[in-house]
């Protein structure tokens, strides 16, 4: 492990990945990835994998569409030699109670602003884009073609590998167990295998980026929430949509093996971190799908897991840096987002930490936010 | 070695043994990360027959006893089991 670098990021998830290749792109080569695990160990490779332009701020909005257009190249980009496996079979959100229209109605009117190509659709419609829905119990839904999803792994392992060709460091099972400041300014991290010196840190570690900051004595608004997935057998191709549901609380999905995958959180979910999986979790989407989705009821699920959302105030990302600190920055409180939106997130950290003109400007989603009071609430999260 | 491309380690995802051995050889060391990007252990069997096999290579390949190598988390259900069942077991329960 190198005892020095210029930048040292914590996590080594897509958020991670992503910021230390955009910062070694950039030509900033002396960057050291710490991940207490092994890479996308944490939220990154328990998410649902799903990527959308469908949101009620303008700033997801603005974050998923250029993500999404990354995305689309990112193969290329990063000259995978696997595959990302970007599928844009769109999004169908679909609403079983009028406040839920009237959301998607609003949500809509900030997505036209953006040229993001979103529709309502009828229950008539909804049915025929997911023929096995249950389109009678709906009022309608909103839907968007290019949405889709691609593999957490590989787009990670993507990142991990062209950021490594660029000279990165990456240290897997290493722990930081201490963020050392001087003066007001970040001086080295420890780690349980040795310290490494650096004026620069970036935290990017999902659901331990509170805890992260404390070790520094900064303080971030956020805190873990469990969310559950299971996974079918896989079967014949029948959806192209995700199928999402905000009253209901469910995702649907079926990826490109066949499995289907079918999500859900619980907000009254004990914040301890817990990512172990629960009976209750599959009890409770068993009924959903029971009532939504009528004949995947037949399908067996094979497994079941838990992983963290990192949710903020306003549920919307936090980029910047400690105001406590100087050399502190952050990634954080993506709630549930931090996937779609790492393309992103790489370049807007990287450019903060280089002192760069942003290409996009994120200065909304900055710390202050939260001492201003000022907060745009983020409406469309399961 | 002869054969291993067409040997199968993964029944559930069709994953090979060149495959494994390719991964371990660029320095995926776990069998997560094997996992992960193999999909191994994800199928119907939950690791059940390619686990200790993806063990003993990640062994062999890397003179690390397989008992010092940890495997996949096992989680509910242990096989198979319909949505539409647990939704009827649920339900049983809240009469």
């Amino acid at each position: 492990m190198r005892n020095k670098a210029s930048v040292v990021i914590i996590g080594g998830g897509i958020s991670g990945c992503a910021i230390a290749w955009n910062l070694a792109a950039r030509g900033e080569r002396d960057v050291v990835v710490l991940e207490k695990s092994y890479l996308c160990s944490g939220s990154t490779g328990r998410c649902g994998a799903g990527v959308r332009m469908q949101w009620g701020t303008d700033m997801n909005c603005r974050l998923s569409k250029k993500s999404i257009e990354f995305y689309e190249h990112a193969n290329e980009i990063l000259e995978y030699p696997g595959d990302v496996e970007f599928k844009q079979k769109g999004y169908l959100l679909v609403a079983d109670t009028a406040r839920e229209m009237e959301q998607f109605k609003k949500n809509l009117a900030v997505q036209r602003r953006h040229g993001i190509p979103s529709r309502l659709v009828t229950p008539g419609e909804a049915g025929e884009l997911v023929p096995h829905l249950n389109a009678d119990v709906l009022l309608g839904g909103a839907y968007c073609p290019k949405d889709g999803f691609l593999n957490p792994f590989k787009t990670t392992d993507a990142f991990y590998r062209a950021a490594k060709r660029l000279g990165v460091g990456f240290c897997a099972n290493t722990t930081v167990t201490g963020i050392d400041t001087e003066g007001g300014r970040v001086r080295r991290v420890r780690t349980d295998r040795g310290d490494v010196e650096t004026a620069r840190v970036v935290v990017a570690a999902g659901g331990m980026a509170g805890s992260l900051a404390s070790l520094a004595g900064a303080e971030l608004p956020v805190y873990p929430e469990r969310h559950h997935i299971l996974v079918t057998e896989p079967v014949e191709p029948m959806q192209d949509p995700m199928v999402m549901a905000f009253a209901l609380n469910l995702y649907v999905q079926q990826s490109p093996q066949g499995s289907f995958l079918m999500g859900r959180g619980d907000e009254n979910e004990p914040r301890d971190g817990n990512v172990r999986a629960s009976w209750r979790f599959l009890e409770e989407m068993a009924k959903s799908v029971e009532f939504l989705l009528p004949k995947l009821a037949g399908l067996r699920v094979v497994r079941q897991w838990a992983g963290l959302y990192t949710m903020s105030p306003d549920r919307q990302p936090i980029y910047g840096q400690a105001r406590e600190v100087e050399g502190l920055y952050f990634a954080a409180g993506f709630s549930g987002h931090g996937f779609m939106f790492g393309p992103v997130t790489g370049i807007a950290v990287s450019e903060m930490v280089l002192g760069l003109a942003p290409s996009i400007d994120v200065s909304e989603l900055f710390l202050e936010r939260f001492e201003r009071g000022h907060l745009v609430y983020e409406p469309a999260v399961v | 070695m002869d054969g291993e491309k067409d040997t199968i380690v993964c029944r559930c995802s069709d994953v090979t043994l060149a495959r494994v051995r390719e991964l371990i050889d660029e320095g995926y060391e776990s069998f997560e990360e094997i996992k992960r990007l193999s999909r191994v252990g994800m199928g119907p069997c939950q690791g059940k027959t390619c686990q200790q096999l993806v063990l003993r290579e990640l062994s062999l390949r890397t003179g690390k006893p397989v008992r010092e190598l940890a495997g996949q988390t096992s989680r509910p259900p242990v096989s198979g089991v319909t949505l539409a069942a647990v939704a009827r077991e649920a339900k049983r329960h809240e009469e």
